[in-house]
């Protein structure tokens, strides 16, 4: 259906190609998953087969790329629309008119279909995705769920033979997502719709996947094969497949069902390496015990963990780092917090999780002042964040916002520091040294690269360095993970722990359970704008089907979160 | 394009036949009547809307009546509240409002400190005069307020902010873009590119918002002027990235596609559109020359009708067809008759009852209440009952 022969894009400017070599088939009716660290031309990939590489981005495609015969070379994007349908990373962008209903019709409506063609598919594609309730909607007012459901919806109607998705589940939430992969499913094993489809959180998607192609590094050729084949050996790889290679079973196991049927053995040495040393919750903190200490305290510290003196150069004026007291919100009424009360002590990790609208990043803004609470206190290390003048506020708190770039004004890496240092009149280079320790890697990056330039993970560390330059007790995060890939995520996770190691509370909200398992002391679930759950990391997601990860399902009834504590507690068992 | 067109609707039909198959529950509750074009339940053509809320507008600009004009406002204001769907743009009146209002302040404020030619003699205040040099005169700073210089300004005022009331209850009803679907398909790519120039105003809001809130936690304060200058960059950037990512959404789902059409179709399209525009520059030139009445109305029709015979042939080569058109339909006479209505009738009151339409400053007269038009302009309600009411939001 999809075919690439030996090709290779150049983009105007760029001395090297992005990707080249490719040469690969995705056969009819069958979901091909598109995986790889970021910058490996993942997206170049995917738009060259819709025609907009390098039709509208410019650049130099050499080989052939065909979509059901059509040759890209002499087809433009538009005239390849009735065979291919093709959703970016940003459902917003996609939208050309204002409702639903519209929206669904207007591919049909580009290509000339007939009128009660038209209206009978749309009818179709609403029941098939589940929008019949939201058709003379605004697009604008729907959840990030229902867009990205109706973005596919929109190319979904004028029946394309192939299916084109960069990213769909990314920006939702983990029930969002699992709609949306229904839908995909559905496509797949009923209409026989082919789909090729790139996506970071493989966890999510990979069960979905008939054959998955892997561009291992930049400039490598592209890999076909079976998932697990491809798993074995892959550089990204989703939990599941981190504890299956540890426990050393094959064929990898790749659901969380199968491996589950593999796990009663590592279920038994878990338990005796964990009844050999202490019973109980102390099994969790022994795993970690630094981080996970103040979720479950063990019995050398105090009682009383806000006693704890903060390591921070300057401790905060109140033992908390932040106190939210009956806080209630009133905007659209689909957006409000009602009666939160939460406490932060320096050091600990806390993730807000929840549905996509349910007042995680309402409830951010109001900590760093954006929002003025309607009734309730809020006060962020002895401050009220809306009373506070910007320029003190940032030495109490710091949110890196959704998308980090709205933090970054300058034209250069150099300058962006530069203005930080200014802004938080700390010492010239403190932004710089901030960076290079978040991100190593950092140090290749020339100094006078445009923000713009640098990779998700790279843009998010200077965002960060930006941030954390003010030497914010308290500091905030909301949606940190979105479109990091594996490496990225670890160092972020990496500068995270060390972060609520020097006494920083740390606040993100995220969709994220694998990321929130990893580092989260505390786990608070917010739904329609009040609290319904709070505690220990353990406790709250293992206890929710939708937010606990895959390694504490896998293993459950135990309570292990992530494949590094499992490793941890194997591998002190084995020594003692 | 043709058999392309029939060959994907051969598969589709299968395709939507499986679709069905899939999903036989919920698909009989929701089953279309084929082949038929059914507007949606609950819209009128927004044509309509537009056409009745420019004759209130038009009415408005027949009369300084203080009392008609109130008149006037309220019953586009109760239309507007009865029947305004529940959308984001249906919000866009209370801006209009407040712009009517602002309107109204900013003659009042000029007729008070630019002081008028009126010759008045209830003096109210006397301002401090500035005085201006010679190559200044005739305009006046300061000086004596009088009772009737004010009235002339409200009125005036009040004029043009019914106007602008009028205008958001257009905007209010029936969005602009609901309008623009109506357009000839010739005009639809236009049009489209109208759409995303009026989307393009509320989104940078949203990013000049956006963008001072970050400001905020970079530790710089957000408000200010110089604040909304350094946003400035970035937020131009981020909408020239959003528009080209909205041409690239648009271009893969097929927009721009053409149809071959035979030359001579095509030169035909292009002698008749040419040809009919130069028509209607003649035709103006002669209706506005003295010498030219003769052959001015003739020229200008004949050249309208060949511009819109070109339009219409220049529709064959887009293959576009629409989705659910808007249908003109009784309701749509009655809501464009009722504000016809009202333009007329205050049209006809200005000539018959200049007094009254037209109450006078000097001397100082209270408004009367001229009862025929009062009466007329109630019928610019009759839209408030006859169409039927917006859908609830789900």
């Amino acid at each position: 259906m999809i075919r690439f022969e030996d090709v290779s894009v150049t983009y105007d400017g760029a001395t090297e190609p992005t990707v080249q070599g490719i040469d690969f088939e995705v056969p009819e009716g069958e979901l091909v998953l598109l995986v790889g660290p970021s910058g490996t031309g993942k997206s170049t990939i995917l738009n060259s087969v819709s025609g907009l590489v390098p039709h509208f981005t410019g650049g130099t495609l050499r080989g052939r790329v065909t979509v059901a015969g059509r040759d890209t070379r002499t087809h433009k994007p538009r005239e390849l629309a009735d065979v291919v349908g093709t959703v970016g990373q940003d459902p917003i962008s996609h939208f050309v008119t204002d409702t639903v209903e519209d929206e669904l019709a207007y591919g049909m409506e580009s290509l000339g279909l007939p009128p009660d063609v038209m209206r009978r598919r749309v009818e179709e594609t609403l029941d098939l995705l589940g929008l019949t309730d939201l058709r003379a909607r605004p697009i604008s007012t729907l959840s990030g769920g229902q867009q990205q459901r109706v973005a596919i919806g929109s190319v979904l109607t004028p029946h394309p033979q192939a299916l084109i998705l960069d990213e769909p589940t990314s920006a939702l939430d983990p029930a969002a997502a699992e709609e949306v992969l229904a839908v995909l499913q559905r496509l797949v094993h009923d209409l026989g719709t082919t789909i090729l489809m790139a996506e970071h959180r493989l966890e999510r998607v990979i069960q979905y996947a008939d054959q998955i192609a892997l561009l291992p590094a930049q400039r490598e050729p592209l890999r076909l094969g079976t998932p697990a084949e491809i798993m074995a050996e892959s550089p990204v790889y989703p939990p599941v497949v981190d504890l299956g290679r540890m426990a050393g079973w094959s064929p990898l196991p790749l659901t969380v069902r199968d491996a589950r049927r593999r796990a009663s053995g590592l279920r038994q040495r878990l338990a005796q390496a964990a009844g050999s040393r202490a019973a109980g919750a102390a099994r969790v903190g022994a795993a970690a015990p630094r981080k996970r200490g103040q979720a479950t305290p063990a019995p050398a510290q105090p009682p009383r963990r806000w006693f704890r003196k903060p390591t921070s150069a300057t401790p905060p004026p109140s033992p908390h780092a932040a106190e939210v007291q009956a806080l209630t919100i009133h905007r659209t009424p689909t957006r409000a917090l009602t009666s939160i009360t939460l406490t932060l002590t320096p050091g600990e990790t806390l993730a807000l999780m929840g549905r996509n609208g349910a007042g995680k990043s309402t409830l951010l803004n109001t900590l760093v002042g954006l929002i003025p609470p309607t009734s309730g206190t809020v006060r962020t290390g002895g401050a009220v964040p809306h009373r506070t003048p910007p320029r003190d506020l940032i030495r109490h708190v710091g949110l890196v916002p959704q998308e980090p770039r709205d933090l970054l004004y300058a034209d250069t890496v150099a300058a962006e520091c530069a203005a930080a240092d200014a802004d938080a009149s700390a010492a010239p280079g403190t932004c710089r040294t901030l960076l290079t320790d978040l991100l190593p890697g950092m140090t290749d990056v020339p100094d006078d690269t445009h923000p713009r330039d640098l990779s998700e993970g790279q843009r998010l560390a200077l965002a960060l360095a930006v941030v954390l330059t003010a030497r914010p007790p308290l500091l905030l995060l909301d949606e940190p993970t979105r479109g990091l890939d594996y490496a990225a995520k670890a160092r972020l996770a990496t500068a995270l722990k060390n972060l609520a190691a020097e006494g920083h509370a740390i606040v993100l909200a995220t969709h994220d359970v694998e990321l929130a398992a990893e580092i989260a002391d505390r786990v608070v679930l917010l739904a329609d704008g009040e609290i319904i759950a709070d505690g220990p990391a353990a406790d709250v997601v293992v206890a929710s089907p939708s937010f606990a990860p895959q390694v504490s399902k896998i293993l459950a009834p135990q309570k292990w979160l992530t494949v590094a504590q499992v490793k941890d507690a194997l591998g002190s068992s084995g020594r003692s | 394009m043709v058999d392309a067109s029939a060959r994907s609707c051969g598969q589709s039909c299968r395709r939507a036949a499986r679709v069905g198959a899939t999903a036989p529950r919920r698909r009989g509750q929701a089953k279309p009547t084929p082949a038929q074009h059914q507007p949606r339940p609950t819209t009128l053509h927004p044509g309509a809307w537009w056409l009745w809320s420019l004759s209130l507008g038009i009415a408005a600009t027949r009369t300084t009546n203080p009392l008609l004009l109130t008149l006037l406002i309220v019953t586009s204001a109760y239309v507007v509240a009865a029947r305004r769907p529940h959308t984001p743009w249906a919000r866009s009146y209370s801006a209009f409002v407040k712009l009517a209002l602002a309107v109204l302040l900013i003659r009042l404020t000029f007729a008070v400190t630019l002081g008028s030619p009126l010759p008045g003699t209830h003096t109210l205040v006397t301002l401090p005069e500035v005085p201006l040099p010679d190559w200044a005169q005739g305009i006046r700073l300061g000086g004596k307020v009088t009772a009737e210089t004010l009235t002339f300004a409200f009125y005036d005022g009040l004029k043009l902010a019914t106007l602008l009331i009028c205008v958001g209850a257009a905007n209010a009803l029936a969005s602009p873009t609901r309008l623009l679907k109506s357009l000839p398909g010739a005009l639809y790519e236009m049009g489209v590119a109208v759409v995303v120039a009026l989307t393009f105003a509320p989104n940078l809001i949203a990013d000049v918002q956006r963008l001072r809130a970050a400001r905020r936690l970079r530790g710089r304060p957000d408000s200010g002027l110089r604040g909304l200058l350094q946003v400035g960059l970035p937020v131009l950037e981020g909408a020239l990235e959003r528009s080209v990512a909205l041409a690239a959404a648009m271009d893969a789902r097929g927009y721009g596609r053409t149809a071959d059409v035979p030359p001579h179709v095509r030169r035909t399209t292009t002698t008749l559109t040419l040809g009919g525009l130069l028509g209607v520059c003649a035709g103006t030139y002669g209706l506005l020359t003295a010498e030219g009445g003769t052959y001015g109305i003739p020229v200008l029709l004949a050249g309208v009708t060949a511009a819109l015979a070109g339009l219409r042939l220049g529709g064959r080569r887009t293959p576009r067809t629409r989705y659910r058109p808007d249908l003109w339909g009784a309701r749509a006479w009655l809501v464009t008759a009722s504000g016809a209505a009202v333009a007329a009738a205050l049209a006809i009151a200005a000539v018959r009852d200049p007094a009254a339409l037209h109450p006078t400053v000097i001397p100082l007269t209270a408004p009367t209440f001229p009862l025929y038009p009062a009466a007329a302009i109630l019928l610019g309600l009759l839209p408030a009952f006859v169409t039927p009411p917006p859908e609830e939001p789900s």
